[in-house]
């Protein structure tokens, strides 16, 4: 088993954007995972934030019932303003 | 199916993204089932490749399939920390401050591709360490241009060159691949190699425009190093067993041919540029085919180096080892200190 566990690795490129997943590292602790992800990620300025997680600590939804897990918001389409009929000339709406 | 002559390892290479065996060696691709007819690939698979969709970690996903990336990936993963190798061994030589950072940071780039694509071979269920295991035990490979010696400053220059420049036309295409987390490692990885190219061509620019000395050092460079990367692409299409398979799958999209024509295109005009010349008298331009025609590769000592027999693979090998033999103090006391943290604190939280 390896002595030092995985993270991933999530980057905000610049102020005003989300952090995104970049990608994921081993380190012996959260602090090494931060240091490494700075030089493993970001050697050219990418990012502004660096966020480790343990990988450990990630629930995943599962592909196998992705049809049923996302299934209650298939036959919603009126939560769509395309689904809403407008008279000819209304503007701004 | 092939005849295995050769039992005792499994020689598949990657040369950077691509993915072959020497002839008479263990296939370890699945063998090709007849034409169209896909047993055993679960419909989600099936759907995704028509779709042109890319796989996830998660998804369900064809054992053979599984396996075919796992083994590309890790050698290509091998093949970046081995090729930090002949560079870093003129870090100290560089002639220029300003050459010496530019050479440590490209070193340090090739660390962090192999950490890259580490990180998405372990996004198919296997460890690092395991992977590292066969790749010191040598069973798996990495690419046999690694096993050429650096021998003057112009071979820093051609391995930018034409390595890298090989290794770009390679893995362009697998940044389409179809599975997600290699087709995201190499967008990363292709970026940074377009300066690993240019910083090649720079080197040899200024040899060539520089005292008659060094532009022989740079021909010589040129010399050793043209035949070599293009057997970067690998075999002829006839000899490529894995190839068919793994162009269905949507790993590979050109076949190493039609790469390999791709990179001499591109690098006759820049030898041009450069006032050097590659050493084959048979490069010219085929107006009716619209490409340059050359002579065939000689893959005889392709095969050669693949088995163990090529200039450096010995002193690679041993000290990629060492180097990992002798790191084992810090990951051990970053371990210690991880554990007296953690240890602490809920030492801590327990008072």
């Amino acid at each position: 088993m390896s002595r030092e566990p995985l993270w991933e690795v999530f980057i905000r490129s610049r102020r005003g954007l989300s952090h995104v997943h970049a990608g994921s590292l081993h380190a012996a602790d959260a602090e090494m995972a931060l240091r490494n992800a700075r030089d493993v990620y970001t050697r050219r300025q990418e990012g502004v934030s660096i966020w480790v997680v343990p990988a450990s600590a990630i629930l995943a939804s599962s592909p196998e019932e992705k049809d049923a897990f996302f299934d209650p918001a298939a036959d919603k389409v009126y939560r769509h303003p395309t689904f809403y009929e407008i008279p000819e000339g209304v503007e701004h709406l | 199916m092939m005849l295995t002559f050769v039992t005792s390892a499994v020689t598949v290479v990657d040369v950077y993204g691509n993915d072959f065996t020497a002839p008479g060696d263990e296939p370890t691709a699945p063998s090709a089932s007849p034409a169209g007819a896909r047993p055993e690939e679960p419909a989600s698979f099936v759907a995704l490749l028509e779709s042109e969709g890319r796989v996830e970690p998660r998804d369900e996903m064809p054992e053979g399939y599984r396996k075919t990336l796992v083994r590309q990936i890790a050698q290509h993963a091998h093949s970046e920390i081995i090729g930090m190798q002949p560079e870093g061994n003129w870090i100290s030589r560089a002639p220029s401050l300003r050459r010496k950072a530019i050479l440590m940071a490209k070193v340090q780039d090739e660390a962090g591709h192999g950490l890259y694509l580490y990180a998405a071979a372990e996004t198919l269920g296997v460890d690092r360490a395991d992977l590292l295991d066969q790749l010191h035990s040598g069973r798996q490979k990495y690419s046999s241009i690694f096993n050429y010696p650096t021998l003057t400053w112009a071979d820093v220059g051609a391995i930018g060159w034409l390595v890298d420049g090989a290794a770009i036309v390679n893995q362009v295409p697998l940044c389409r691949c179809s599975y997600g987390p290699y087709a995201r490692a190499m967008v990363r990885v292709c970026k940074e190699e377009s300066f690993h190219q240019r910083q090649g061509f720079e080197i040899l620019h200024t040899l060539s425009h520089g005292s008659d000395a060094q532009k022989a050092m740079a021909q010589d460079a040129v010399d050793r190093y043209w035949w070599p990367s293009l057997m970067m692409f690998g075999p002829p299409d006839d000899d490529s067993p894995n190839s068919a398979q793994s162009m269905a799958w949507g790993i590979k999209r050109f076949s190493n041919d039609d790469l390999r024509q791709r990179f001499i295109d591109m690098t006759v005009p820049q030898a041009e540029a450069l006032g050097l010349t590659l050493p084959d008298t048979a490069i010219a331009w085929n107006e009716e085919r619209g490409h340059y025609d050359h002579t065939p590769v000689d893959f005889t000592e392709l095969f050669e180096v693949i088995r163990g027999n090529g200039p450096c693979n010995e002193q690679r090998l041993s000290h990629r080892v060492k180097a990992h033999e002798d790191g084992a103090w810090v990951r051990e006391a970053a371990a210690a200190y991880a554990d007296k943290q953690a240890a602490r604190q809920s030492h801590e939280g327990a008072a």
